[in-house]
Order: structure tokens, then sequence, then C-alpha cells
């Protein structure tokens, strides 16, 4: 077990409930979570279980109805703009659907020196920030030359998913949280953005939370998997405990729809 | 020998953009599907599947144009019929179409019942509406879909069910080729499942004859179909039987492609994902040589220099690569 010093991120009895009366949807069901320093971990469901709503409690988007925020030991304070800024610095996200995550006014150096401001570098000399940003652009394989004065609509879906990774890079958070980061692109580019997300975990450090229904792409990042389903954690534990040998006969109808190749698919148990 | 459903020879078709250059995105297909079986087509986004399944139908709209090859349907050849009598005498009851987005292509005003009268009038105007209701409630009960889906409007089906109801409203007239592009890639995984048991139980019970699947998810893609197609820029590059496709590729880029299969199964974790660098070529110039010879680990010199033929063995399998099957393996055995 890690140690507590490591403990990055804690959340107790989170709950998120929409509308009220009749209404009344509980969307997220008294979730704890613990997240260690370095750590990857996936929350998986289905449509509707949850998830994003989970997230963007975990991102300070909206506030949760019931239940606390520790990050870094102390109670998360995003009451005032400016404490919510200061937390951006540190809780990170990437988005499923590239083409929404930019302003598509902003050219793409403004979507990186933006990064290099909002980690101190604003005084920095000019030679310095454009070194920075081709370093970041190059550890997603991508050349800063040929992204200068452009718009982000004139990137490919994934071009643009890696240029969200070299934000990543520049900013360094503590935390990232990637919400479907791969569902939008295919199957072949999918191994490269994993690749660098891992590539970069294990340079900096970072808790990463992947939030995905996918269930091949949780086992084959993370040390710990979540299974949700209507707003609760239904089956937790090791990747290997939960995907090899699930318990729960949610999680056990979850993986036995995936089709598989090595193992038999039964089509007869719908 | 099984009767062929379908067979393409050397198809070719071709955008025109607006600036009148020419995209050839299928470029000299050749294929043949048997009854009964089914074939899957993979490929990255951009190698020209969609346009393929497109170019099946026959029916070409701008900017998609017919260039040359035959379409032979059962005996028949439509490559060279008119859009009007395409629409009259093929679609529907040959070849059937699932596009992408199907589940979003129904209409919100209408009920199902209603698609389905449409589509059956248009081949035969002289059925009664009752006939048609009987007709269509049998055939969604031996499907498994509840006869009360008929009476719903489209915006009261889930998610899953709207696309089973496209699928069983395009499969009415009993095609003899049944085109499914994507069919369950918007869905999660148990109304995936339940799309792929009801386009088996189709080919099962004989009502399509024979299937062509197109998804870039390929565990999906060998637990469906028999045979598997590799496409990479507009060319097929491996064609073979699913088991051997997927765990005994050929060209390096099948080979790539079955590198990052990605399955909840134990051993994946020790497994490293190997990732082909790079983008496909642009098909407004593509590259004289091989068209994968950018991307490619083992490339040549001579690979650039002239383009390469489709190379068939002896068990239906074939391969579009300069290196020989011998060559190949041992590449890959040394990494």
């Amino acid at each position: 077990m890690a140690d507590v010093k490591d403990l990055v991120f804690k959340a107790v009895g989170l709950t998120k409930v929409f509308g009220f009366g009749r209404r009344k949807t509980v969307a997220v069901d008294h979730i704890d979570l613990e997240l260690f320093k370095g750590e990857v971990i996936s929350i998986v469901g289905e449509s509707g279980s949850g998830k994003t709503t989970l997230a963007k409690m975990l991102l300070g988007l909206i506030n949760p109805t019931e239940g606390d925020i520790y990050f870094m030991g102390e109670k998360r304070d995003i009451s005032t703009h400016k404490k919510k800024q200061e937390y951006w610095k540190n809780i990170q996200a990437i988005f499923q659907d590239p083409f929404s995550s930019y302003n598509i006014f902003n050219k793409i150096d403004d979507v990186l020196l933006d990064c290099i401001h909002m980690r101190g570098g604003r005084k920095l000399p000019r030679a310095e920030k454009v070194k920075l940003m081709s370093e970041a652009c190059s550890f997603v394989n991508l050349k800063f030359e040929e992204l200068t004065n452009k718009y982000p609509f004139e990137l490919s879906g994934g071009q643009m998913q890696r240029l969200m990774i070299a934000r990543i890079f520049l900013l360094k958070p503590k935390i990232l949280l990637a919400d479907e980061p791969t569902s939008m692109i295919d199957a072949c580019s999918r191994a490269t953005i994993l690749d660098m997300l891992m590539r970069l975990r294990n340079e900096t450090g970072m808790t990463v939370i992947f939030i995905t229904h996918d269930i091949g792409l949780a086992y084959y990042v993370s040390d710990k998997v979540y299974i949700m389903e209507h707003g609760k954690f239904v089956e937790f534990g090791s990747a290997d405990e939960v995907i090899l040998n699930p318990k729960e006969p949610y999680t056990q109808r979850l993986i036995n729809d995936v089709p598989k190749i090595y193992e038999e698919w039964d089509l007869t148990t719908v | 020998m099984a009767n062929v459903m379908l067979e393409v020879r050397e198809l070719t078709t071709k955008y025109i953009t607006r600036f009148r250059e020419n995209v050839y995105a299928v470029d000299h297909v050749s294929l043949k599907v048997e009854e009964g079986k089914s074939l899957g087509i993979a490929g990255e986004s951009g190698c020209g599947k969609s346009t393929l399944a497109l170019s099946l139908m026959g029916y070409y709209f701008p900017p998609l144009h017919y260039t040359s090859g035959e379409i032979i349907i059962d005996g028949r050849n439509i490559s060279g019929m008119k859009p009007d009598d395409i629409r009259k005498s093929v679609l529907g009851t040959e070849i059937a179409y699932i596009p992408q987005a199907a589940m979003n292509a129904l209409n919100p005003t209408q009920k199902v019942i209603n698609f389905i009268e449409d589509v059956i009038q248009a081949h035969d105007p002289y059925k009664t509406k009752a006939e048609i209701y009987d007709l269509a409630r049998s055939f969604f009960e031996t499907l498994g879909l509840p006869a009360e889906v008929l009476q719903k409007y489209p915006v009261e089906l889930s998610g899953g069910m709207k696309q089973r109801t496209v699928i069983a409203i395009s499969v009415i007239l009993f095609p003899k080729v049944l085109i499914a592009d994507e069919p369950s890639s918007a869905l999660d995984v148990t109304s995936q499942k339940m799309v792929i048991k009801m386009l088996r139980d189709l080919m099962e019970n004989g009502y399509i004859k024979s299937m062509i699947f197109i998804t870039h998810e390929l565990p999906l893609l060998y637990n469906v179909t028999d045979d598997i197609m590799v496409m990479y820029a507009g060319q097929i590059v491996e064609k073979g039987a699913a088991k051997q496709a997927v765990f005994d590729p050929l060209h390096p880029y099948a080979k790539g492609l079955m590198g990052s299969i990605i399955v909840p199964e134990s051993g994946l974790r020790d497994v490293k994902l190997t990732a082909i660098p790079g983008v496909p070529p642009n098909l407004k110039n593509p590259p004289s040589g091989c068209r994968f010879a950018e991307r490619c680990k083992y490339v040549r010199p001579e690979c650039r220099a002239t383009s390469i033929p489709l190379y068939e063995l002896e068990d239906g399998r074939a391969y579009r690569c300069i290196l020989s099957e011998k060559d190949l393996r041992k590449a890959y055995q040394n990494g």
C-alpha cells in the first residue's frame, strides 16, 4: 500500500443529484476515491453511469451536492475564480472530442504559450519560450515549425489530440484526467496516444485517471480499475483482479460483451 | 462450389474535387463473396473503406464517380446501369446498405411501420397496409424485436434498438448482399453484441445471403466475419481467412494493425502495442511505388520504384508486398 504522504487526491462521499422531487436523478452516489502519486486508474462504465459527472466534479466544473474533496492533504477550496485557476494548474484534462477542445480563434502558438504563462513563464525571453514549445511538440511527434501560424481546425483529429498532450507536457499537472481520450480516433493511432501518455506519466510522475468504456484499454494502461454502475463503484481493485477475475455479475456481463480474439465470444447470452 | 453472391473485378472509383483533381479512393479492388459468407474490411480512417462500400452499390452521386471495373451480383452485372434503374431493381432487393450513422436517418415524425410501408410499396405498390403490417410483425418477431416497436416513433427507442430497427427495415426485402458500415461503432458493448447477434441470425436464417462488414475494430471483425480484407490508401494490401489475417498477417501494414489490438484478456499487459508512425498518403498524387513505403519498417529502395501487384497464394490469401512470404516471416521474427 502506498504511503499516506503520496496521497494526492481524496474524495469522500461524493454525490451529485440533478433535479428534485419526482424528477430527481442521482448521477453520482456517495463515491469514495483515493489517488496516489504516479498511479494510473481507470473508471469504466457504460453510457449514463455517471462517469462524466464524476469527472466534472473532480475538475471543479460543477459543485458536488454532498461530499468533500481533499487535494494534497487539504480541503479543496475553489470558491473564487483565482483559487480555481490555482487548482487547475494541478489538475488538467484531455477530453473526448479534440475538435471542440480548442478555442477556434486562438492559433496553436497561443495555445502553447498560454501553458507556459500558466507555469509562470510569462517573463521568459521569446527564444526560451520557442525552445520550450518545440520541445513539447517534438515529444508528441509534431513539428513546431509546421504548426506556427496555424489554427487548430487545420490539424487532423489525431494531431489535435497529440497537441493536447503537448499542453500537458508543458503544464506538468499533478493529476491528469483523460475522458475517453481515444474514442474518436481509430485503433492504430490509439496505440500512439496511449504510448505518449504513459511516457509522460513516467517522466513527470503525475497521476492519471482514465475515464472510458473500453475495457481493453482500461486493462492495458491502468494499475487500478473502478467499475461504475448507476453512480456507484460496483467493483474495484487491481486491474488483473477486476478484469481477469470479476466477482460482480455486472462486471462479468460487461467483460463478456467485449469481443475477444483468444477466447470464444459467446453470442448466446444477450 | 457455393454460389458467388457478389463479385467485383478491378473496380476503380474516384472523387472529383472542386479543383478538378481526381482522387482514386478505390483503386483496382477485386473481391468475391460466396453465399452464406461474410467479408470484413479493415483499415485506418481515410483508407477508402467507406468509399468502397458506397461504390459497391453501383449508385454514384457527385463527387463520387465510376471509372472502371465490374460489379456482378448473383450473375447480374450492375456496373453500367443508370441510377434510376439501380434504385428500382438493385437497392433494397439485391444490395442493402447500412451507413455509419444509420440510426439518425429515421425521420422523427414517422412511425417505424411507415418506413416499412414506404420500402415495401416502392417495390410492390399493390400490397395493402394490413398485409405489410402482418409481414413486418412476423419478421420483427423472428429477429427478437418486440412488435410494439412498429407503432413507435424513433425518439421513443433507445440507441441500440434504433440501430436494430434500421437493420431490420433495410433487410425486409431479403437482399442478397448486406453492406454494414460500422453498424455498431456508436453503441456501448451490450447493444453492440445485440446488433452482431441479429446480423448473425439474419445470415443463419437465410434472410440475407452474404454480408460485407466494415469496421476498424479488429477483435469485432475477427468474431463476425469469415474472411478479412485490409485496405490501405485505396488498395487491398492483405486478404485472407479471419484467423490468418489476425494471427498471421503478411503485409507489414496488416502486421502493424494487428499489433494495435487491445482486448481484455490475460497476457495483454505484457504485450507492447505497436503503433504505425505517420499518416496515410494523400491520394491526390499517390506515391508511384508501394503506397506504404513511407511508413514501412522493412522498406527497400526497390519498393519505391514500381507499383506492386497483389500476389495471390494458393489458399486464397493475397498480399501486396515486394518481399516474399518467407522473407516477411523472417523479418517479423527478427522484430
